[in-house]
């Protein structure tokens, strides 16, 4: 019986983890919808939004909602210049050319960060009301893996009703589909591009906070390799799906936190490998992720 | 005529001033310059090869530090004594404790191993279009560093393997790095490099010609891997010191990077972006350690090397995007043809190459001078 509440906690820590992979898993899905473009800055600018945080709520002392507020608002524009400056004049180019520059504004990121605060760890508290832990049975949850979890789903809920239902959302899907047609067709695609940016790196902020919460240390290099599983929960859901970011982004949370927890302790630092040799088995078995079409795997 | 059209020129440029450098570094190997020469030189078979997959054959891979590792502790493995292995990898079997293979035997088993990871992820991703590549091969190097800092008793750990031996010369490295460069040049121009074009420009017409495209880029991939194999057990031996930290995504960024800048789609961009992303890094080094500007000294900086790379790297792709050298191939023609060599025993050369500076200078002080009057 030990064994499956241990499973259980597992499973449970699994979900902690995986609601932020579903969060940027999301924004990483809306930009690949319709750019095709592997944005691999999308992580570093969680980690813009993680240090935006810090710097105001122990510099200045202003109230976390006002800071989380802020950073959001902050990602968006790092997130849109990056967007106007390194990936607009290339958006005839082809894949390769918005690639390479997404890597390039990473390093940029990184690097800016680096330079501007320390390459050294810091140490990241939430606020008392956010980490004091619930104990519901055997689970620990703290309020801030409640508000997560909620998260995931409304913003699923939102995000799909203003896909489905709104102007700019159909415009959206159109573009996903095919962004040349779109263009002929009169949709402002730089509208629809610029929201799709917004949306995504509001959401790598948010969720920025939310792994900072959990690992308690935050430093300059954090974001990029949960950027990467992103993208990997994305591919796992079938990317340019939405649900199937979210179910990716679940799904790679519950297998990591099983891997860890389950497997010997001497296979435990494999985790993150673990993350991609996963990517690989589904790449070779279902290239086109779990929810997604041939269609939505295209490029 | 141009300058660069005369042969003999050529020969001055790309093969009489870099033997004269690599000569001189050869005989003062152990100082500083002579390092980096060396380094230049790794560089060349890293990039190099990298175009072959990522320039010729529209495919992006990221993952050369990933076999890089992995020929670098291969070679390791095969060339350290038994004794300091007994020490720092006891979990390897006992006939692999007491082999000893020459350097360059062990270089190219280095090889072959990237080469054989590189078939086995390459099967299940290069079978896609996009970008799934690029991603897959991260992973590798995730792969790849985890291995290496968890299995201590095979790699020694997160500490890494000390003390190799110093048998990476500057002999040894631009040895390989003009055969791999010889290699590249001729697949590029046969058929089987013209497939590769074919394909990049446009898959479906290549298909329709007959090339089988999976083939061809898994060849491609891990010719390219064994490649980046070989250059990592030279880079291993030149440094002494390899650790899973060495070979990691940042690793593999600048080799892209550098590949970007040169050109991606020629070899001779590779060794100018190698060139350059050797040595502008340690014009800028500085910045790191704080220095004086016009009396004002800035403090440290740290990171705000590779920050300027990066802005150069975004500014090389919107505005000249095939790179510094495009798709001209100067250098390994001139490398590889007879021409250049039987140049030096051509009088008439020697005038035509006279006429022309002559020209030049001619024209060069008539400009001064009509500037100045």
């Amino acid at each position: 019986m030990d064994g499956f509440i241990y499973f259980l906690i597992q499973s449970v820590n699994g979900l902690k983890l995986g609601s932020v992979y579903a969060i940027v898993a999301v924004g990483y899905s809306m930009v690949y919808g319709i750019l095709r473009l592997i944005n691999f800055a999308h992580g570093d600018i969680m980690t813009v939004g993680v240090y935006t945080i810090l710097v105001l709520m122990t510099a200045f002392g202003v109230p976390l909602w006002v800071t989380v507020l802020l950073s959001v608002v902050i990602a968006i524009v790092v997130g849109l210049a990056a967007e106007r400056i390194a990936y607009r004049p290339l958006r005839t180019a082809g894949e390769e050319a918005t690639l390479i520059s997404s890597l390039a504004v990473s390093i940029f990121l990184q690097n800016l960060i680096m330079m501007v605060f320390s390459p050294q760890r810091k140490a990241f508290h939430l606020p008392e009301y956010l980490s004091r832990l619930h104990t519901i049975g055997f689970i620990k949850l703290s309020t801030m893996n409640i508000i997560t979890f909620a998260a995931v789903f409304i913003i699923l809920i939102v995000l799909s009703l203003v896909i489905k239902k709104t102007r700019i959302g159909m415009a959206m899907r159109a573009c996903s589909d095919n962004l040349n047609a779109s263009k002929l067709m009169g949709i402002n695609i730089n509208a629809v591009i610029v929201t799709a940016f917004a949306i995504g790196s509001g959401l790598a902020a948010l969720s920025g906070l939310m792994l900072a919460g959990e690992y308690k240390t935050i430093d300059p290099l954090m974001g990029f390799v949960p950027g990467l599983k992103a993208f990997c929960a994305a591919v796992l859901g079938g990317i340019g799906s939405l649900s199937g970011a979210v179910l990716g982004g679940f799904i790679l949370g519950i297998a990591e936190m099983l891997f860890a927890g389950l497997m010997p302790t001497d296979f435990t630092a494999y985790r993150d490998a673990f993350v991609f040799v996963l990517l690989i088995l589904v790449l070779l078995v279902r290239p086109y992720g779990i929810l997604g079409s041939k269609e939505g795997g295209r490029s | 005529m141009r300058l660069r059209d005369s042969n003999l020129f050529r020969f001055i440029i790309f093969v009489l001033i870099p033997l004269i450098v690599i000569v001189i570094c050869g005989f003062s190997s152990g100082s500083y310059y002579a390092g980096l020469v060396n380094l230049f030189g790794i560089n060349v078979i890293l990039v190099a090869s990298l175009n072959l997959v990522n320039g010729f054959s529209g495919m992006f891979s990221m993952g050369h530090a990933a076999f890089m590792a992995i020929g670098a502790y291969a070679a390791a493995i095969l060339t350290l004594p038994a004794n300091q292995k007994l020490i720092s990898m006891p979990g390897l079997p006992e006939w692999l404790i007491y082999m000893k293979l020459p350097y360059p035997v062990a270089l190219i088993i280095g090889g072959i191993l990237a080469a054989f990871v590189a078939l086995l992820i390459g099967f299940p991703v290069l079978r896609f279009k996009g970008h799934y590549l690029s991603v897959a091969t991260i992973g590798l190097i995730v792969i790849v560093r985890a291995v290496l800092d968890n299995e201590d008793e095979l790699t020694n750990g997160a500490r890494g393997v000390t003390g190799l031996p110093n048998y990476a010369s500057t002999w040894i490295i631009f040895g390989a790095a003009v055969i791999c460069l010889f290699i590249l040049y001729r697949l590029i121009i046969s058929s089987y490099g013209r497939g590769l074009i074919a394909m990049r420009d446009d898959y479906v017409a290549a298909q329709t010609l007959g090339i089988n495209l999976t083939t061809k880029k898994i060849s491609a991939f891990c010719i390219s891997a064994f490649m980046a194999g070989v250059a990592g057990g030279l880079w291993g031996h030149m440094q002494s010191v390899i650790s899973g930290k060495f070979f990691y995504i940042d690793a593999s960024f600048k080799i892209v990077e550098t590949s970007i800048i040169g050109g991606m789609s020629s070899l001779s961009g590779a060794v100018v972006g190698s060139l350059l992303m050797t040595f502008i890094p340690e014009l800028l080094a500085p910045l790191e350690t704080g220095i004086e500007v016009f009396g004002i000294r800035l403090p440290e900086l740290y990171g705000a090397s590779n920050l300027i790379m990066a802005a150069l790297l975004i500014v090389i792709i919107i505005f000249r995007r095939q790179g510094i050298m495009g798709y001209s191939e100067i250098i390994t023609e001139s490398l590889f043809s007879a021409k250049t060599y039987t140049s030096i025993l051509k009088k008439s050369e020697y005038k035509n190459l006279y006429d022309i500076v002559s020209y030049k200078i001619k024209g060069l002080s008539s400009r001064i001078k009509s500037k100045s009057a």
